[in-house]
């Protein structure tokens, strides 16, 4: 083992998860050389601003890195970004990189993340209209709000978590907003029938339009074929617009992977530890599909917490000590002053506990599943969150009456549930 | 610029320049301080970069907003001292800040 930590380590990719597996590497004893190559050019930073305070302009781009070059250069970690990795070529342990380069590795990390969901629509594959937009890099957003005028339609395809953040940004903006969602709900593949008719009311009540049961089937173009004037619905309803936002989930990059002859399964298959089908080769982050131990089943999640905490036991792996991944999954979204916090996958769940009202925006809905919690969504409900995390994580038996009684303090629910 | 010191559980120190404005969460992760993560990037909403401020320092740093001790109402190791160091913001007046790190910091 100690010779392969002089040996040379690659990370591909440069989001949340390669920053990390970078340093942590570092000071889990790797020696030798560690190469991270980024499609983008920036440093790591920090996405989940990108489609609020960063969208809002309250927030420089610069204040997004996660840690400064200071601290990869301290580390001696090299950055080479703008660059793909084209190839990986398994038998002679290299990378392909785009720009013709070719690099040698005897650890190989794959963080290559994922790429927004692409609207099915013929009309727009072949060229990118001026104002239609994704929503997942800083270069999206620059892009994207130059746009955000007061006045202009803008028209988001998809009720998601992105879709929901940027119709909040854009509304205190001053743009008019309408919101189409294929499902019958906002958050649908997320939270309880509850929660949506939750966020769905208090969009309503700031302006916002949405549309459910609406699928897009196409768009309509300016006779340049530059910019969208309106979305078209399966229904043949249309939708005038000057931009269009679309957040209709994540595609995970496994690519490079398959490709090497990776075992991948809607993600990279990892084990615990990260590591894939090759002994060589980890993979850490939203391109991972890997086994939970709470949920006693394979996850691909996208989400912050799980890119860092996995990076983490990865890079503790890759050097040698091995730390399994055994995490909670847990996720947060802010739209407008409503902060939505949530742990654990709500699937499944046989009992729902309200503990506050939902017209007091301060509330947290519980999942629970044969008496132990699966889930918890809260808003502004911090000390609930944290609670959930304890109760979930060690895995302790509630009493649902006990959970919805407002006169029990939180703190009093972890030592008595 | 003022500095800031960092005690880990077994005592050792760090002992860190840190620029005028930012967070102190933000001092210690270009640092690499161990303990103090900031994964949700110092939006009060993960409690991984909870610490100790010295009562004597309490007195300089504006009290903690509700939303802070909410996040901290659960959380493992905490006491009277316990602070998240995303929402405190460095000042002239905090040279020589004294954060200790709790036991159970991951």
């Amino acid at each position: 083992m100690s010779e392969v930590l002089s040996g040379t380590a690659i990370i591909v990719g440069a989001g949340h998860a390669a920053g990390e597996l970078a340093t942590h590497m570092r000071d889990n004893g790797w020696r030798g050389r560690i190469s991270v190559i980024g499609e983008e050019g920036s440093l790591p930073y920090h996405r989940p601003p990108l489609s609020k305070a960063y969208l809002a302009g309250t927030v420089t781009a610069q204040s997004l890195l996660i840690k400064p070059m200071a601290v990869f250069e301290s580390a001696n970690i090299e950055f080479i970004g703008g660059v793909r990795v084209n190839t990986i070529d398994r038998a002679g342990s290299r990378v392909h990189l785009a720009d013709g380069r070719t690099a040698h590795y005897d650890r190989l990390i794959l963080a290559t993340g994922g790429r927004p969901r692409p609207l099915p629509v013929p009309r727009i594959q072949q060229r990118t209209p001026d104002n239609f937009h994704y929503l997942r890099t800083l270069a999206d957003v620059d892009r994207m709000r130059e746009q955000f005028k007061p006045g202009k339609r803008l028209v988001i395809i998809g009720g998601g978590y992105v879709g929901l953040e940027v119709a909040a940004v854009a509304i205190e903006r001053g743009l008019n907003v309408t919101i189409l969602e294929a499902l019958p709900r906002v958050l649908a593949r997320v939270t309880a029938p509850e929660l949506s008719a939750f966020y769905a009311a208090r969009h309503r009540n700031a302006g916002v339009e949405i549309r459910t049961d609406t699928q897009v089937e196409d768009v309509q173009l300016d006779p340049s074929g530059n910019a969208i004037t309106a979305v078209v619905s399966v229904d043949g309803s249309w939708f005038e617009a000057d931009l269009v936002v679309v957040g209709i989930g994540l595609v995970p990059n496994v690519e490079l992977a398959s490709d090497a002859g990776l075992a991948v399964d809607n993600g990279i298959l990892v084990d615990e530890f990260g590591q894939t089908s090759d002994p060589d080769i980890y993979a850490a982050g939203d391109c991972t599909n890997h086994p939970n131990r709470f949920f006693g089943r394979r996850l691909r999640l996208e989400s912050v917490p799980n890119a860092l905490e996995q990076a983490r036991c990865v890079a503790a792996s890759v050097c040698g000590k091995p730390k399994a991944y055994v995490s909670v999954p847990w996720f947060w979204s802010d739209q407008y002053h409503l902060k939505l916090k949530m742990v654990g996958l709500s699937q499944g769940y046989d009992q729902l506990v309200m503990r506050g009202t939902t017209e007091s925006e301060c509330f947290a809905a519980f999942y629970l599943k044969d008496g132990y919690l699966l889930a918890v969504d809260t808003v502004n409900r911090a000390p609930e969150f944290m609670l959930a995390k304890r109760l979930i994580s060690e895995r302790i038996r509630v009493d649902p009456c006990r959970l919805a009684d407002e006169g029990i303090p939180v703190k009093d629910l972890l030592t008595h549930p | 610029m003022p500095t800031i010191i960092f005690i880990q559980p077994d005592g050792s120190e760090q002992r860190i320049d840190a620029p005028l404005g930012l967070s102190v969460m933000q001092v210690a992760v270009n640092h690499q301080v161990p303990g103090i993560l900031g994964d949700c990037g110092g939006s009060c909403s993960c409690a991984t970069c909870h610490g100790y401020v010295e009562r004597e320092w309490a007195q300089h740093i504006p009290v903690a907003e509700p939303y802070e001790n909410d996040m901290l109402t659960c959380a493992a190791d905490v006491t009277e001292s316990s602070r998240l160091s995303c929402q405190i913001i460095v000042t002239p007046q905090l040279d020589g800040l004294v954060i200790r790190l709790p036991p159970t910091s991951r």
